[in-house]
């Protein structure tokens, strides 16, 4: 009798618990996320748009916008360059020490943005830091200025794209790579030729991701940059400092802002990805 | 086979460009962490971090990130469940509710907390300020781990196996424990070790939320800025190394996890 109700069971789609557990993951993703970040938007068009109106006519936010947006887009293109060339080296070669390096490179996605704020101080800060006051007698400045913020937003960006490319280049394997070369192709050729166009969707989702994680940085940057107003203060930090002065609506509307690019992000990612498996 | 087996000039310059940048990026400054903490040796490391506000804050920290992880195995396990296995309308936006906390700014998290359970809270609920606010800021951050790790292990089960289970009897909570738990128990066990580790390392949701008050809201993170902001950095370098710790600890169980489940594949 068992046996006959469970596979009537398990025949049908459908019981009571398949409804009750699509309500509490329902319930529960609408209190943690959905909820709380439609009332950013919300507070933020209180007014209609005077708050966005007035942030973007604020010379401050609009210098920490662009700065944020720099900063973003060096880290981005550095991480791409670097991930793309780790990757294939992690897949494709052997050398000693590969093993060690593979899990080294998930590091940067558990430490804290403190911790990584203080470790990059602590080498290149300028009066006691271990490279920073050389660099610093040679004219070049990190610490309290772009360049940390620069290096604080590519090391915690730093496993995304490999993270996405190394699985792909594990699947699309050596054989068409190796006819190219039988062939007579360059290593550059098969590159552009073979390899890019198979791992291009990979890439792409790695850079948006990559993309807003670096606009998004907050600890590690406070850190660096010394949060110099109109120089090294970017968006994230402007958030805090205008929640902390009592610009609740200059706040939720910079918020705003920073949300839309990450949601963004998320939804231009959620319809590549189908694409990308299709292929 | 040699260009798969040695490096040929291009991948070996290639390989030392990768490496330099690496190393002058992560390696050195991690290292300068844990050297400017042995700097003042053993005795001063002990008393920074055995210190009671330090402590208080350790505790606090690994406490509640272990907690959220133990919400996190059971939610995103049934997350990841629904995910899977059912199919209605309107499951494509939670699948991106899923990502919105990997991606939001850690200060916009924050701030997106405090409007629905801050002083204001439309539910009457006020977290601001209190323990709970911590659990609640690592619950947002941590969520998309344990989905994302479980959803992909659950999706390429072979339902076969579950109906042979049932058809011999065994009832859905049996078939549940005995056939897909045990298969997407290491997807389990990563995806809660990441969220772990993110919830140790958590900082930018709370600035604005738990208030950081000492002794109370006060994490690990904010404990380590406080001591950089009043210039001790070998303080600072002393708490970081036991958040290092926890970070390397975490990097060995997934890397042992993995090479377990890529060997039973």
């Amino acid at each position: 009798m068992a046996e006959t109700r469970t596979v009537a069971r398990t025949g049908v789609r459908r019981t009571p618990t398949t409804y009750v557990l699509r309500f509490v993951v329902a319930a529960y993703l609408f209190l943690l996320v959905a909820w709380p970040v439609s009332l950013v938007v919300v507070h933020t068009f209180e007014d209609g748009f005077t708050s966005l109106e007035g942030i973007l006519s604020d010379p401050d936010v609009v210098t920490a916008l662009w700065l944020t947006v720099r900063v973003a887009v060096i880290a981005v293109v550095i991480n791409t360059v670097f991930g793309v060339g780790m990757s294939l080296l992690l897949v494709r070669q052997e050398f000693p020490g590969k093993r060690l390096l593979s899990a080294l490179i998930d590091l940067p996605l558990s430490v804290s943005p403190i911790v990584v704020g203080l470790a990059l101080v602590l080498v290149y800060g300028g009066r006691n830091g271990w490279l920073g006051p050389t660099l610093e007698s040679a004219g070049f400045r990190v610490i309290f200025s772009t360049p940390g913020i620069v290096m604080a937003t590519a090391f915690v960006a730093l496993p995304l794209v490999i993270r996405e490319v190394v699985p792909v280049l594990h699947e699309i394997g050596t054989e068409q790579e190796q006819a190219a070369r039988s062939l007579g192709a360059s290593s550059a050729q098969t590159f552009r030729r073979i390899t890019l166009p198979a791992i291009k969707w990979a890439v792409v989702y790695g850079v948006v991701l990559s993309l807003a994680r670096s606009l998004g940085e907050f600890g590690a940057v406070k850190v660096v940059s010394g949060n110099v107003l109109g120089q090294t203060r970017t968006a994230t930090l402007m958030v805090e400092e205008k929640y902390l002065n009592f610009d609740q609506q200059g706040a939720y509307a910079t918020a705003f802002l920073l949300a839309m690019v990450s949601v963004a992000c998320i939804v231009i990612v959620a319809i590549i990805r189908p694409k990308e498996e299709r292929r | 086979m040699s260009t798969t087996n040695t490096l040929d000039r291009t991948s070996g310059v290639g390989l030392g460009i990768a490496m330099t940048w690496f190393s002058l990026l992560v390696l050195i400054p991690l290292s300068a962490v844990v050297f400017t903490a042995a700097g003042g040796g053993w005795d001063l490391f002990w008393r920074t971090v055995t210190g009671e506000q330090t402590a208080a804050a350790i505790r606090l920290t690994v406490g509640q990130a272990a907690l959220v992880t133990v919400v996190n195995v059971v939610m995103g396990t049934l997350i990841a469940w629904v995910l899977v296995r059912d199919h209605f309308r309107g499951k494509a936006l939670l699948e991106v509710l899923i990502d919105i906390p990997f991606a939001l700014p850690t200060i916009v998290a924050g701030l997106v907390l405090l409007a629905l359970y801050g002083k204001d809270s439309p539910l009457g609920i006020d977290v601001a300020n209190q323990r709970s606010a911590v659990f609640l800021a690592f619950l947002f951050v941590t969520l998309p781990f344990v989905v994302r790790m479980v959803q992909p292990t659950l999706a390429e089960l072979d339902k076969e196996v579950e109906e042979a289970a049932a058809s011999l009897g065994a009832s859905r909570v049996t078939t549940f424990r005995r056939v897909i738990l045990p298969s997407i128990v290491p997807a389990i066990t990563a995806g809660a070790a990441l969220s772990f580790a993110r919830g140790v390392s958590e900082y930018g949701s709370l600035v604005l939320l738990s208030g950081n008050l000492p002794f109370r809201t006060e994490v690990t993170s904010v404990r380590i800025l406080s001591s950089i902001e009043n210039n001790n950095l070998a303080g600072a370098a002393a708490t970081a190394t036991v958040l290092l710790v926890i970070s390397l600890a975490v990097i060995v169980l997934l890397d042992v996890l993995q090479r377990r489940v890529s060997g039973r594949g």
